[in-house]
């Protein structure tokens, strides 16, 4: 059947704010899923509550609401738009289930909108445990056995009867919160207890473990006429009991026979017909008893996820994008092969190299957090690396990591090996390879982590390898070592330390042998037929695929993998440089090794590059494509690590220069030239020692804030009160400080905090946008709230920041995008820092203003000027209506984790509400982060001394609106003092009930609270946070939150559910900006 | 081990890798196969005797190799060509791993070479013939006798692979885990015969499942002695080589035509088409894979299936008011299958025994078998 054309307009949801389980890979499908159905003519209405995505771009679909993705916006939108169908699979699990909802609710019916992609009935088919363990009875596919239980008494019953350990998954929690393994009775107890406590509908399933189990997936396709493909198998290097999305995987699966393949091919197949999944991709998970071969399938997913995104970069085929066409009524043979233009879709594409997936934590984030992992995802991003060997692509995937921490600095300790295998952690792989290196035999390490022998074997002939390696020395290295050495996918650094040489020694030396990086292309077929795409990988082969062309090219350098601080909005403008290029007739080049990215899709760029973000490989690169450019300020701190190294071999950077760029990161030159300009920024010092450090911060005066140099997401900053934590800081942070200073800044306190995001040409400055954090300064920019147009600054304090800013982006030479940040106490602007690069904030500032920076930005370092472009680029962009920025936090993810917040980023995304005033924006802004404001109730209120006043101005007006109140001791006294009526309430440590048994109860609705001493939190501030987060009772910790909170309660009054759609929004400036 | 091993080409192409397996020299026509997984059945298609193989994965050995996987007797690459050759062996049903498996048969294996670029230089230039030794030895001469080998057209390997003497099979297909749901087989209801030109035993082991008791007889037996065991169907096997040496088995399988329901695979199609009168051909490099898309045009649903041909059947040979043309690749529109209009024959270009590859033929084995109870009605 082909392409449904009684079908005109279609709505696609997006997955929302990038949190854990749930990050990019959706706006790469969605993305691809919007590009392919306008492609093909269909209008494309999105909604998506995350500003940072490619996907809520203006350009992307006809109509783009940035509106929180709840039941009464998603119906206001389908009202206003009128759409003929919902694809609900491209935008992970939250479109999924909204779709169900908007379908229960009955608002599909109402308004005609078929749902496309995967039906209602497969979805519940799927998605409910029980119901899809009936159905894979019936196919005869095993799944562990399990039950449901609601007592914890039950659940003992069945455990003791299967046996331990066992499986326990609470029923519709997030994310699958507090699910986990119980290995006896006590554990049992404890998790299910808290599963029970923690599910909605006080429900947990016991399972059947089968931990140790070999684990795999199949990406799985299938059309209309019941033509099905396995895209791509998947094999998990780490076997049942860690969570796939934080397993090492590796495509094709390595491990198995014809027969055992086939027979999990075929049981995908059923899986897929029975669940009745008719148009699109899905994903099945299996597990297979490695002494047996018994297999049972672990669940199964009808919609694109994280595996597809990766199997789809695996492969070079595009998952999404066939499934969006399958769900508008294409036949998988109707469809073309993109890269080998001749043959068609419905194939199962063939490799003739090997992918390696790994996860990036970061637990250090999360102190009080273990570090262990297991059924319950805890990554929050992930690097793919291609090599022609698995060997190759384990090496290339292991540096595209960037941990931080060079090889060399990674400490093991002998006595934790044993500790270190048995229980699955981030760090597992290398103590694997640390075991070996101290004797360990394949055997025993298999013993110990049920990893397969193969998978150990290959990286015991690794640590072999290097041990002879370290024999050597660079000059009497031969061509035949290095070629070997480096088809091993040992990095040039490497070689080098062990050679105590510099890695560019190594690098000449090879070459001057001729041992050189050519390049192959991913092009689904092994080779069989021609490719089309230049989707190419490193390798150490005999002949070179990448013939280069001779137009004008520009290489963007983008942003590696996922982490808190470093997240899509990169990968945004890493896009939209490209686009941009190509838009100003460039060749765009893309390199990048993030394969849940848009970057990394072979549609994006002229040319792509799967490699990891290192000196070596971005040299590789440049020897073969030997690019008139390379832009390094839209990938975050990656990038910038390599400006300067890149520019000493030669390579043209555009855009700020790096000498610049180094300039604004280094303190002390920096602090120089705010001298020169007299802007004035807190007062600061360095230290290297404890004593040094105190006798700075003494000199500064307390608080004072410390951190390590060289560091984005405010990684292991803390705020001291005292000389106590200062010592105790000094003596953590050094391994983190690189041989940089300690530095040490006067801490302003509640000063406000305002993030600036400027373009400059070298001549003019224009000022896209100036924004007012909720939070005062000292919560990182990266996790407040923040508001375009700033609602409370006085006007001569604007003409301060932008003359400020101005001065700043000249002095600093700065070509293309800047981002400032102030403080601002008693009227005195302050500069925190500048980041002369793409910000945080670009997608948000662009979607507010309608303007595209990166865009601009591009345009600059090519050398055009401001005054160039038909927007009218001067002075400061507006923003035609209120455009809130909060974010978003996966402290639920991470139990026993003080979610206080504080100059350390913790957030993993974000999203924005626009409304006609701040209230209201802030409302949807709170709504999209999943902690929607309550409209009536009780709001517990517990400030410090500092805050009283101004917690009795909020009070009021909450009484005004009808709310009870409830205070601890001191507060309540402040608020009856001020004739409010309000229930005195228990601290944690006074008795009960107290503030906590409220909370648990329900009966609390908001909670205000402020820390009575800074940096300090007593055990009952923690405990109140906590249970907040896990009660999901929204929890304020600051009085400007506050204030906020209760303006957007009132102005929700006025205006319940309104939506705007960016091309209205910006109607005129789109038109103008073309 | 580990000694130099070389791949040299008809053309002077010269690969040198790493030596896996047995030191010897072989000569073959060189091709390449995309399939993932497989490889023991790779090794064990009589069809690929007279070929040197290069497995476009470039892992392969990881799983071992074991009794159950076997097409047939031995191996019948004549070498291995590898990107890497792992000696270990990682799998529940694997006995031995697959450097010995090959070693054992006396089969070279040169690895470490860079099989992409082999793979791209022989798709633009088409497959030719080589010479793989394990034990190193003077590129310029083993051009020389690359040259030197008889080509792949004209050859006859079929009758050079099949058995001598004819058998009996009826064991079906096993299970390869406690969860691999094979269906028990059919009761044996028919008696097929089978005409081995290097026929795979997972063509046997269908056959069998689906009720079928098997009679194997040598490529050379005449069409009267067949019938003379009153078969109630005659099935034409896979094999090596070029079809049109077959002139003795297109004629026989002439004769066969609307006297019993006739089944070909592979070269059997091949025979059956010149036997109908039809013409075939080489292709550039073949078709070696577990990937290739068939389009049935009586259903008109897609099928991923395995392949393994050098030679195809030109479509327009074939008179079409007696030949109906049933299947077609979708990659490059060969001719896959076809079926003759009046009488119960027909026969795929491709392996739904698969074997390694896909499942979704298997359909055609329970054809066959409604074929012959249609016929018996009549
Ligand atoms: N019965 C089990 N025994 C051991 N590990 C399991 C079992 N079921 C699931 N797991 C592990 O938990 C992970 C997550 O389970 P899964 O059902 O895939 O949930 P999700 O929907 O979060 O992916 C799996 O990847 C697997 O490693
Ligand atoms: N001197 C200071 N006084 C108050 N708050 C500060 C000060 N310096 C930094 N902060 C807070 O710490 C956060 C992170 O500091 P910043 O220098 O921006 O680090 P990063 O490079 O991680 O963005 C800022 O967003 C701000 O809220
Ligand atoms: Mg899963
Ligand atoms: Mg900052």
């Amino acid at each position: 059947m082909p392409r449904r054309n009684e079908l005109h307009r279609i709505l696609i949801i997006g997955s929302g704010p990038i949190v854990i389980g749930q990050a990019c890979e959706f706006d790469y499908s969605g993305t691809q899923a919007c590009k392919a159905l306008r492609a093909d003519g269909f209008e494309v209405v999105l909604i998506n509550s995350n500003p940072a995505t490619i996907m809520t771009d203006p350009e992307l679909a006809d109509r783009t609401y940035v509106e929180p993705l709840s039941l009464a916006f998603a119906e206001e939108v389908i009202r206003k738009e009128r759409p003929d169908a919902l694809l609900s699979t491209v935008g992970g699990q939250t479109a999924l289930n909204l779709s169900v909802e908007l379908a229960e609710a009955g608002v599909l019916e109402k308004y005609g909108v078929e749902l496309i992609g995967a039906k209602i009935d497969s979805i519940k088919k799927a998605e409910d445990r029980l119901l899809f363990k009936d159905a894979m009875r019936k196919i005869g596919l095993e799944m562990p056995q399990s039950q449901l239980v609601n007592q914890v008494d039950k659940g003992l019953e069945f455990a003791e009867r299967i046996g331990y350990p066992v499986i326990l998954r609470p029923s519709f929690t997030m994310g699958g919160a507090g699910g986990g393994i119980a290995y006896n009775r006590e554990d049992l107890i404890e998790i299910l207890e808290r599963g029970l406590d923690l599910s909605p509908v006080h429900e947990v399933l016991v399972e059947e473990s089968v931990l140790g189990w070999k684990e795999y997936e199949l990406e799985v396709m299938r059309d209309v006429a019941d033509n099905a493909i396995i895209v791509c198998s998947i094999e998990n290097f780490d076997p049942m009991g860690v969570h796939t999305g934080d397993s090492i995987t590796i495509a094709p699966a390595q491990t198995l026979s014809d027969r055992e393949y086939q027979m999990m091919r075929d049981a995908a197949l059923r899986c897929l017909r029975e669940i009745g999944v008719e148009t699109g991709g899905s994903n099945v998970q299996f597990a297979i008893d490695p002494r047996t071969g018994r297999m049972v399938i672990v669940e199964m997913n009808p919609r694109v996820s994280r595996s597809s995104a990766l199997a789809s970069k695996a492969t070079g085929f595009p998952i999404a994008k066939i499934a969006a066409k399958l769900a508008v009524g294409y036949r998988l043979d109707e469809i073309k092969n993109d890269i080998t233009r001749l043959t068609p879709a419905c194939f199962e594409p063939t490799i003739d190299y090997v992918v390696v997936k790994i996860p990036r934590w970061q637990f250090e984030k999360f102190p009080g957090a273990e570090p262990v992992l297991g059924t319950q995802m805890k990554s929050v991003g992930e690097v793919m690396a291609i090599g022609r060997t698995f060997k190759q692509a384990l090496g290339k995937a292991m540096r595209s990591l960037e941990t931080g921490k060079s090889e060399s600095a990674q400490k093991y300790d002998e006595s934790l090996i044993q500790a270190r295998l048995i229980t699955p952690n981030p760090d597992r792989l290398g103590y694997i390879r640390f075991a070996f290196e101290q004797g360990y035999t394949v055997e025993q390490v298999q013993e110990i982590t049920s990893i397969d022998p193969w998978f150990l074997r290959q990286v015991r002939e690794m640590v072999d390898s290097e041990r002879e390696l370290k024999r050597g020395n660079l000059e009497t290295a031969t061509r035949e070592t290095l070629q070997e050495a480096k088809r091993d996918g040992v990095s040039d650094s490497t070689l080098a330390r062990f050679w105590g040489v510099n890695p560019l020694d190594v690098r000449a030396k090879r070459k001057s042998l001729g041992v050189r990086a050519v390049f192959n292309r991913v092009d689904t077929c092994a080779a069989e037929f021609e490719s089309f795409t230049p989707y190419l990988y490193s390798s150490y082969e005999s002949e070179c695929e990448a013939n280069p062309s001779d137009r004008k090219k520009v290489m963007i350098l983008g942003s590696g993998p996922n982490r808190i601080g470093q997240g899509i909005e990169f990968d945004y403008c890493c896009c939209h440089a490209s686009f941009a290029l190509q838009e100003f007739g460039y060749e765009s080049i893309m390199v990048n090794c993030n394969p849940e990215t848009v970057s990394t899709d072979y549609d994006t760029s002229d040319r792509l590059y799967f490699e990891p973000l290192t000196l070596e490989e971005v040299l590789n690169i440049c020897d073969t494509e030997k690019p008139d450019g390379v832009i390094v300020q839209f990938g975050g701190q990656t990038p910038l690590n390599l400006a300067l190294p890149l520019k000493h071999a030669g390579v043209p950077i555009i855009g700020t220069d790096p000498e610049n760029i180094d300039l604004a990161e280094d303190r002390k030159r920096f602090g120089r030239l705010l001298d020169d300009l007299q802007i004035p920024s807190p007062a600061n010092g360095a230290a290297t020692n404890v004593a040094e450090a105190c006798e700075v911060a003494r000199r500064l005066g307390y608080p004072v804030l410390v951190r390590p140099s060289y560091v984005l997401g405010g990684r292991a900053m803390v705020i001291a009160y005292d000389e106590e934590s200062v010592r105790r800081y000094m003596q953590e942070a050094v391994i983190f400080s690189q041989d940089r200073p300690v530095l040490i800044d006067r801490f302003l306190e509640n000063a406000t905090e305002v993030d600036v995001d400027a373009l400059c040409d070298g001549k003019d400055v224009l000022i896209a946008g100036i924004m007012e954090h909720i939070e005062e300064a000292g919560v990182h920019s990266g996790d407040s709230s923040c508001v375009l147009p700033a609602t409370s600054l006085a006007r001569e304090v604007l003409d301060t920041i932008e003359s400020h800013t101005k001065r700043l982006a000249l002095a600093l030479h700065v070509i293309g995008l800047m981002n400032v940040q102030y403080a601002i106490k008693d009227g005195t602007v302050y500069v925190l820092e500048v980041n002369p690069r793409a910000s945080r904030t670009v997608p948000y500032v662009s979607k507010a203003t309608g303007v595209a920076l990166p865009k601009i930005a591009v345009g600059l370092m090519l050398g055009k000027k401001l005054a160039d472009f038909a927007e009218g680029l001067a002075g400061v962009l507006t923003a035609p209506k209120y455009f809130v920025k909060s974010p978003v936090f996966p402290f639920n993810k991470f139990p026993g984790v003080d979610p206080v917040l504080g100059p350390e980023m913790r957030s993993t995304g974000e999203v924005m509400g626009v409304g006609e005033s701040f209230g209201e924006a802030f409302a949807k802004a709170q709504l999209g982060a999943g902690t929607p404001l309550p409209d009536k109730g009780t709001v517990f209120v517990s400030v410090n001394e500092r805050d009283k006043r101004a917690a009795v101005e909020v009070a009021k007006r909450f009484a005004g609106l009808g709310f009870q109140l409830a205070a601890t001791r001191g507060t309540a006294a402040a608020m009856q003092a001020a004739g409010l009526k309000c229930k005195t309430v228990f601290k944690v440590n006074e008795g009960r009930p107290n503030a906590v048994d409220l909370l648990k109860g329900g009966a609390v609705q908001l909670a205000i609270y402020t820390s009575t001493t800074g940096a300090h939190s007593f055990s009952d501030e923690k405990a109140i946070r906590r249970n907040a987060v896990a009660y999901r009772v929204p929890c304020i910790t600051t009085m400007s939150g506050a204030r906020a909170s209760v303006e957007a309660i009132a102005a929700r009054r006025q205006h319940p559910v309104r939506v705007w759609s960016l091309q209205e929004i910006h109607a005129a400036k789109l038109v103008a900006g073309g | 081990m580990n000694t130099g091993a070389v791949l040299a080409l008809e053309d002077g192409t010269v690969f040198e890798g790493k030596s896996f397996g047995a030191p010897e020299e072989r000569a073959g026509e060189v091709v390449f196969n995309t399939a993932l997984t497989g490889y023991q059945e790779v090794f064990t298609d009589p069809s690929y005797s007279g070929q040197i193989v290069i497995l476009t994965n470039p892992q392969i050995g990881n799983y071992g190799a074991n009794e159950f996987d076997c097409e047939a007797g031995h191996p019948y690459i004549e070498g291995l060509v590898v990107r890497e050759f792992s000696p270990q062996a990682s799998n529940w049903r694997s006995q031995e791993n697959a450097e010995r498996f090959l070693s054992a048969n006396g089969i070279p294996v040169v690895a470490g070479i860079d099989t992409r670029a082999l793979v791209r230089h022989l798709r633009t230039r088409g497959v030719m013939r080589g010479v793989l030794s394990g034990a190193g030895g003077d590129a310029k001469a083993l051009v020389e006798k690359a040259r030197r080998i008889p080509s792949m057209t004209g050859l006859d390997l079929a009758t050079r692979v099949s058995t001598k003497a004819s058998y009996r099979w009826d064991t079906g297909v096993d299970a390869c885990s406690p969860s691999d749901p094979v269906a028990a087989a059919a009761a044996a209801r028919y008696h097929v015969v089978a005409y081995d030109f290097g026929i795979k035993r997972n063509i046997l082991r269908r056959l069998a499942h689906v009720g079928c008791r098997v009679t194997v007889v040598p490529a050379g037996t005449q069409a009267s002695d067949v019938l003379a065991l009153k078969p109630d169907g005659v099935f034409l096997s896979n094999g090596p080589g070029d079809p049109e040496p077959l002139e003795f088995q297109a004629a026989e399988v002439r004769k066969l035509v609307g006297r019993t329901p006739v089944f070909g695979i592979c070269l059997g199609h091949q025979i059956l088409g010149l036997a109908l009168g039809g013409k075939t051909y080489k292709l550039k490099f073949g078709h070696r894979g577990a990937n290739h898309p068939v389009l049935n045009r009586v259903t008109g649903k897609v099928e991923i299936t395995s392949h393994n041909h050098g030679f195809a059947v030109d479509p327009d040979s074939l008179n079409a008011n007696e030949i109906e043309l049933t299947h077609v690749n979708l990659n490059d529109q060969t001719l896959e299958g076809f079926r003759h209009r009046n009488h119960p024959v027909f026969c795929v270009q491709y392996h739904p025994e698969a074997a390694p590859g896909p499942h979704d033929s298997h359909y055609l084995f329970d054809d066959f078998v409604t074929l012959i109870e249609e016929s018996k009605g009549r």
